[in-house]
């Protein structure tokens, strides 16, 4: 019962401080020099990382429907299939862990570092808010890196999945590229976009709230950190549930 | 002018301060002693507003520090100089982009040529030469990052300077030129300032009046004749560990 109530003053305090960054985006002065350098940050860091995975989820699920779709007679339908499930479903939700993993922890450790050393501290003692300074342009940042990686993912799978499927598995490239265009509409792809920008708000405020509010040294920095991670995980899945009801349900 | 009134704080059973009254007049020193884990960072975060009382008022200025929010307390801050007890410098930052920050985020007027003059300048003042400038503030010794943190919170030019044991881990060179400083920026810009120190004899020698911090209380508080003649159990100790080492 300690812990639910814990758990739950801990979740109203992470929507106040989503709160907080939200009133310092539209306060001046407005650095989009640091949004563009957290923008560099989080893509150098996560572009190999994202590029690799998304690249063998196309190959393995080329592969997978491959199989299944021979049973029917049906392996025109692989293109399409696959094409659908990278830029629903796939794409977003495993690019945002990625990126959780590789520039996420990155994030909460830093921010984590400057608060015990009272780096943050200083800041504010010098007028400078640190919600602003700090915060703001890692948040601004992931709104536009998600989605940009989440396309990458969808490029480079496809890529995979075309690899595979007509390489590999001999499967015609007229009917594997003409089934995805009939099959494939602007709107898959944009509510897999549309999941990628809310993942990038999502992760961005959770990472920064953890290292923001870390305390008690390294180890504290440190268990901030595993907790960011878990936290985004649990929130992107959730995320991606309930867009997914939205969008699919009506 | 800051004025502590009544000044209560507790972190869950930890009763760090228990009812605090001090006066620093302007254009005076204030030293704090005390042991440490006896609520002198504690205090003085009271006094720039990055700590908020459980009871009490603190006043600067005549700006109430507990309980301004916002763009006054943005405002409030801008009298303020502090330098932090692990010196607190941005690692992700060169020691120019550090001393600079303030200049370069608050005195938006200032030209790139004056804000790296001021920079040099102040540098200088802590013995700091111009090669230091690029470096990484990982790449530099303890004390010359605490002499860099001297540097950034003086560049502004700040009425109120809050130091947080501004000498301990320098040599006794570098410490006298430190305590010269605080002198200095009293009598040529009237600067007041709340020194926290375990060096009893720089406390004795840049203090107007200080204050010993035991258990929450002030054990002793006046000038530094009132404070060695106090007969405070605990101030008596304090000070005679160094008095006999003399
Ligand atoms: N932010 C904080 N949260 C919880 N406890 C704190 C915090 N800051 C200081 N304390 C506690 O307050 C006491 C006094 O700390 P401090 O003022 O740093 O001592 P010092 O006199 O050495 O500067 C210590 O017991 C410390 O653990
Ligand atoms: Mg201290």
């Amino acid at each position: 019962m300690r812990r639910f109530r814990a758990a739950f003053e801990d979740f109203g305090e992470l929507i106040f401080f989503a709160g907080e960054v939200l009133a310092w985006t539209f306060r001046p002065p407005f650095r989009l020099g640091m949004v563009v350098g957290q923008m560099a940050a989080i893509g150098v860091g996560s572009v190999m990382i994202v590029g690799v995975t998304g690249t063998f989820t196309g190959m393995v699920l080329a592969l997978q429907t491959y199989y299944a779709m021979r049973q029917l007679g049906a392996e025109g339908l692989v293109g399409g299939s696959v094409a659908i499930a990278l830029a629903r479903e796939l794409a977003p939700v495993l690019t945002a862990l990625m990126i959780v993993g590789r520039s996420g922890s990155a994030i909460t450790t830093e921010l984590g570092t400057m608060r015990v050393t009272e780096q943050i501290d200083a800041m504010e003692t010098m007028a400078v808010n640190p919600v602003q300074y700090l915060v703001v342009p890692r948040v601004l940042a992931s709104f536009v890196m998600f989605p940009l990686l989440t396309m990458l993912f969808n490029v480079l799978g496809y890529a995979g999945g075309y690899a595979m499927g007509v390489g590999v598995s001999g499967i015609p490239p007229g009917p594997f590229i003409e089934h995805t265009r009939t099959f494939v509409e602007h709107k898959d792809i944009y509510s897999g976009l549309v999941k990628a920008f809310f993942f990038g708000g999502v992760v961005s405020t959770i990472t920064c709230y953890r290292g923001y509010r870390a305390s008690g040294g390294a180890r504290g920095v440190g268990e901030s950190t595993t907790s960011a991670v878990v936290m985004c995980s649990i929130a992107i899945l959730v995320v991606d549930y309930l867009i997914t009801l939205v969008t699919v349900g009506s | 002018m800051i004025e502590v009134v009544d000044l209560w704080k507790s972190f869950g059973d930890n009763h760090v301060l228990k009812g605090i009254n001090c006066t620093v007049e302007k254009g005076t020193t204030f030293v704090v002693l005390g042991g440490s884990g006896s609520g002198k960072t504690v205090l003085m975060k009271h006094v720039i507003g990055l700590l908020h009382p459980d009871r009490g008022q603190v006043k600067v200025n005549g700006v109430d520090m507990s309980a301004v929010t916002g763009p006054e307390l943005t405002q409030a801050r801008q009298m303020f100089g502090m330098v932090f007890q692990g010196a607190a410098l941005f690692d992700s930052m060169t020691v120019f982009e550090n001393v600079a920050f303030p200049l370069v985020e608050k005195r938006r007027h200032m030209n790139a040529d004056e804000v790296r003059a001021r920079v040099v300048e102040k540098l200088r003042v802590v013995d700091l030469g111009e090669e230091v400038l690029p470096r990484w503030p990982a790449e530099l010794s303890g004390g010359m990052r605490k002499r860099v943190a001297l540097a950034r919170a003086l560049v502004t030019d700040p009425q109120v300077v809050l130091y947080d044991e501004p000498t301990t881990g320098l040599d006794p060179i570098t410490t006298d030129s430190v305590d010269g400083m605080i002198d200095a920026a009293k009598e040529r810009l009237g600067v007041t300032s709340m020194v926290i120190s375990h060096d009893i004899a720089s406390a004795f020698k840049v203090a107007d009046r200080l204050a010993v911090l035991y258990d929450g209380h002030i054990a002793a508080q006046g000038t530094p004749e009132e404070v060695r003649g106090s007969d405070d159990p605990f101030v008596r100790k304090f000070l005679s560990y160094w008095f006999k080492k003399q």
